[in-house]
This record gives C-alpha cells, structure tokens and sequence, in this order.
C-alpha cells in the first residue's frame, strides 16, 4: 500500500514523472530546477523509467524538442526556471497555439539583472500569456499529485494543451517533505495512455504550425482562447477525480478561514503556507483575518475568485513579483481587473514582497495584513508598495 | 479545404489549425506577387535548360515542343531565369504592359 516516505520534492516530481510513465524528458539544467532533471536522468540511466532523455543545448531547445516529442504522441515531460523559461519564451506560444501537451514544473525563480538563483514569480508572470495551464503548488504533496494531474488534464481529447506547474524555487524544490506516492496500479488506471489525435505520422502527413495569413490568423486564436477557458471544467472534473481517489481535494481557489473574514489576504503558492501561520494566530486573537489561495493562474478563476471575496471588506494581494512602470504586481492587477464590475466588492491593497528569496515570515505577514488594513481606511497615493524594502 | 479561407470561423479550424491535407501548398498562388513577368523568345531559345534549373520557384516548364515557360500561377517574377539565360532569350517585361 502507499505509505509516506521523505524525499526532497525536486526527486518526488522524478518519481512521479516516472509513475506518469512519460515517454520523453527533454530539458536543460539550472538552478533551483537541476535536482529534478538530475534525477530523471539518473532514472532514465538505471533503467528504472523507459524513457527517452534528450539533454539538449539550451532551454530554447528543450522546449523544441518537446514539441516534435509530443507532436508524435509521446508523453513529454520537462522542467525549467528563471532564465531559462525567459529563453524559452516564444516556444511556449508554440506548444499551446499548436495544443500540444505537454507538463513542465517550474522552480519558480527571479530574473537577472542583478543575478539572483532565488525564488519569486517574475518567471510565471513573464510567461502569463503564453497559452499555457499554470498550476501553483504550494507543499511537496500538491507537487506530486498536480504534476500527475497536469498528465491528465493535459492529454484530455478536449483540452489537449501543455500545463505548467509552478512550484517556489528553493522554498519547495529543495525541501525534504513527507510525500506519499500511490500505486503504480492506481496511477496507470487515473492517467490512461496518451493517445494525440493527429500526430506527426509518415502514413498520414500533417503539417502543425503552418503559415496563417490575416484573413484566418484571428480565428486561430479565438478558437485557442476558446479552448483554454473551456479546460477549466476538465481541470475541476480531474481534481474532482484526484480526490475521490486519493482523498486529497484541490480548487482553482484554495480557502482558509475565508468565509466570514473581514479582511483577506490572497496569495499564491508556497508563502501561502507562512500566511495561514499567519491567519491561526491573528484569529487566535480574535481578528477577522482569512486567506485566499489561488491555485489555478490560468484560465483565470472569474467566477471562485468573486465568490471567494465578495464578503470581505478588504482584500490585500500579494505579488511575488513586479510589473515595472505599471500596476505594482500583475495578481493584484488581474484581480481588480476581475472585481471590477462588481457591485459588492472589497477595497483591493497591493503588496509586492518576497523578491528575489527574501523570506517573508509569519511575523511580516501580520504586518502586511496591518498595514493593508491602514491603507484601506486611510487611503493611499500609491498603487501599491513594495513590502520590507529599506527606504 | 472544403471553404475559402476567408469563410471559415473559428470553429471550422482542425486541432491546433494542423493542415491535413498533404501537399495543399499547391493550391497557394504565388503568381500575384510579381511585377515583372518573363517573356520567352523562342528564336534565341537553345532549350539548354538554365532557366529550367535556376528557377527558385521551380515553376519553369518544357513545353512538347521542347521549349521552356513560366507557370505564371507560380512565378513571382523574380527574374533569375532572364539573368541567367545567356543567349538572352528571355526577358522581363513589367505586368501592366
């Protein structure tokens, strides 16, 4: 039977590639990402998964051979961060304009310059737009289980788009966590074989990314954007399924102690862990504090995230990352953006933290939810601020 | 393709907009781009078949008689044909003439 074991959730994603059985690993090394293909490499070597390793020149090249590895219907999995997702960036349009799937993990890490190996969200949100499903974890279980999820909703005949699984570079990916692993038995009968209906095949040629003149690029991309919003169901029916198997449940929006909160922090992935800390000792002193979590970045949770929120008073965001010159933090902006037209809606507080590895601890939580709480009565001038920077 | 390019919606597209039919590029006329279009002297014609072999398009033809013409569905008038062509058999002559 399944049963808990240690093991650092760069090696635990490994290993559940491996349970996936995926057919293909292409990828580059680079920090904090390097553990996992590490070891996918090893296992490819022993013999303990049949598998193609293709150990490519660059991360531009990664993505591209996962493209043609996928195009013939082979189960492709890779792994990237920071710099390397950047250099990968205009494959990525390719893989889901041409909707084929495939899973990435991505230690999530910030952007040169200065150099930084360390994690925040400045990679995912440079690659919001790229088509792609993205998926936060926040715990070396989530890792695991989502990866074998992403397989899923991925290959489903009415998604068929690659998904990209964001988990927080060091803060998650070089954690030793208990994890438990299910059956090889259990994951064959969850994840059936990848089967692409119009593969790359010499009996039956087809031609994928061809030339698109004015006159029909538009409808190509209606029918993507279509297509990515309409895989929100199959994400929820396969979480749903994920959890009536293995009894563990996920949401595009994650809750704790939201429901009746005046205030409301929302963060995304493994600080989420911290700011629960955070919300116990806060109720714990009687405070209205809840936090939301959103899971599922895209296709964008319209209607959970309304309805998460929609009783609160306050609403403090935290980024991970910058969008420089514009709004402070993308999540921040794409919330508003979402609660707009609303006509019950709290006050949203903008937070950029957490850049670069900065730790952000239970302790500055509380006081991101205090000072949060003092912009909304007070007002401010600014559009958001960047927490715990030395003036 | 069942429909004009221009007439299909977004839900008319395959998977991925994957072309399925093979060899469809065929039916794209390349023709319209040109300016200039090659005229064929058959006088100075020595049927050597340069021109046959420097067309980029690939679009030179022998005609029964031996003789080479542009397939102006295809050519894009590029004029390599009439540079190369040393007897100076062919020449490039703009299209509104």
């Amino acid at each position: 039977m399944t049963k808990r074991v240690g093991i650092e959730v760069s090696l635990a994603i490994g290993e559940a590639v491996k349970l996936a059985n995926a057919d293909v690993v292409a990828a580059y090394p680079i920090t904090p990402q390097t553990h996992i293909v590490e070891h996918l490499a090893e296992l490819v070597a022993n013999g303990e998964l049949d598998a193609e390793y293709i150990p490519v020149e660059s991360e531009h090249s990664a993505m591209s051979a996962c493209l043609g590895s996928s195009a013939v219907g082979a189960r492709t999995f890779t792994a990237t961060a920071g710099q390397g997702l950047e250099l990968m960036h205009e494959v990525l349009y390719v893989a889901s304009s041409m909707r084929l799937p495939l899973v990435m993990t991505v230690a999530n890490r910030a952007l040169s310059a200065p150099l930084s190996v360390w994690g925040d969200h400045s990679d995912v949100m440079a690659v919001r737009d790229t088509g792609w499903i993205q998926i936060f974890v926040e715990n070396g279980q989530e890792t695991v289980d989502n990866v074998l999820c992403a397989f899923r909703i991925g290959e489903d005949r009415r998604v068929l788009l690659p998904v990209m699984v964001h988990l927080d570079g060091f803060y998650l990916s070089h954690m030793i966590e208990p994890i438990v692993f299910p059956e090889q038995s259990q994951v064959d009968r969850f994840l059936p074989p990848f089967k692409y209906p119009l593969p790359l095949h010499p009996d039956k040629p087809v031609t994928m990314g061809a030339f698109a003149m004015p006159v029909i690029y538009s409808e190509t991309k209606k029918a993507q954007e279509v297509n990515l919003e309409a895989a929100k169901e199959v994400v929820l029916e396969c979480w749903g399924k994920f959890g009536k198997l293995f009894g563990r449940n996920y949401s595009p929006v994650e809750h704790y102690h939201s429901e009746d909160a005046k205030v409301l922090l929302l963060t995304m992935g493994g600080f989420s862990e911290t700011a629960m800390t955070t919300v116990d000792k806060m109720r714990g002193e009687g405070r209205s504090v809840g936090l939301v979590r959103l899971r599922l970045w895209r296709p964008f949770p319209f209607a959970e995230i309304r309805q998460a929120v929609k009783n609160a008073e306050t609403l403090i965001v935290l980024d991970r990352a910058l969008s420089f010159g514009g709004p402070g933090g993308p999540v921040c902006s794409e919330i508003k953006a979402a609660l707009y037209g609303e006509a019950k809606r709290p006050k949203v507080i903008g937070f950029v933290g957490g850049l670069g590895g900065r730790d952000i601890t239970p302790a500055e939580f509380e006081e991101i939810v205090n000072r949060g709480i003092e912009i909304s009565q007070k007002g401010s001038d600014k559009e958001f601020e960047i927490f715990g920077v030395r003036e | 393709m069942t429909k004009p390019e221009g007439e299909l919606t977004w839900k008319d597209l395959e998977l991925g907009s994957i072309v399925t039919e093979a060899g469809n590029a065929s039916q794209y006329k390349t023709g319209d781009w040109r300016s200039e279009k090659p005229i064929f002297d058959s006088g100075k014609c020595i049927k050597c078949g340069l021109c046959y072999i420097f067309c980029p398009e690939g679009c030179i033809e022998q005609n029964d008689d031996g003789y080479f013409e542009a397939n102006l569905f295809y050519c894009k008038g590029c004029g390599i044909c009439a540079r190369e062509c040393w007897p100076g058999a062919i020449t490039m002559v703009p299209e509104e003439e």
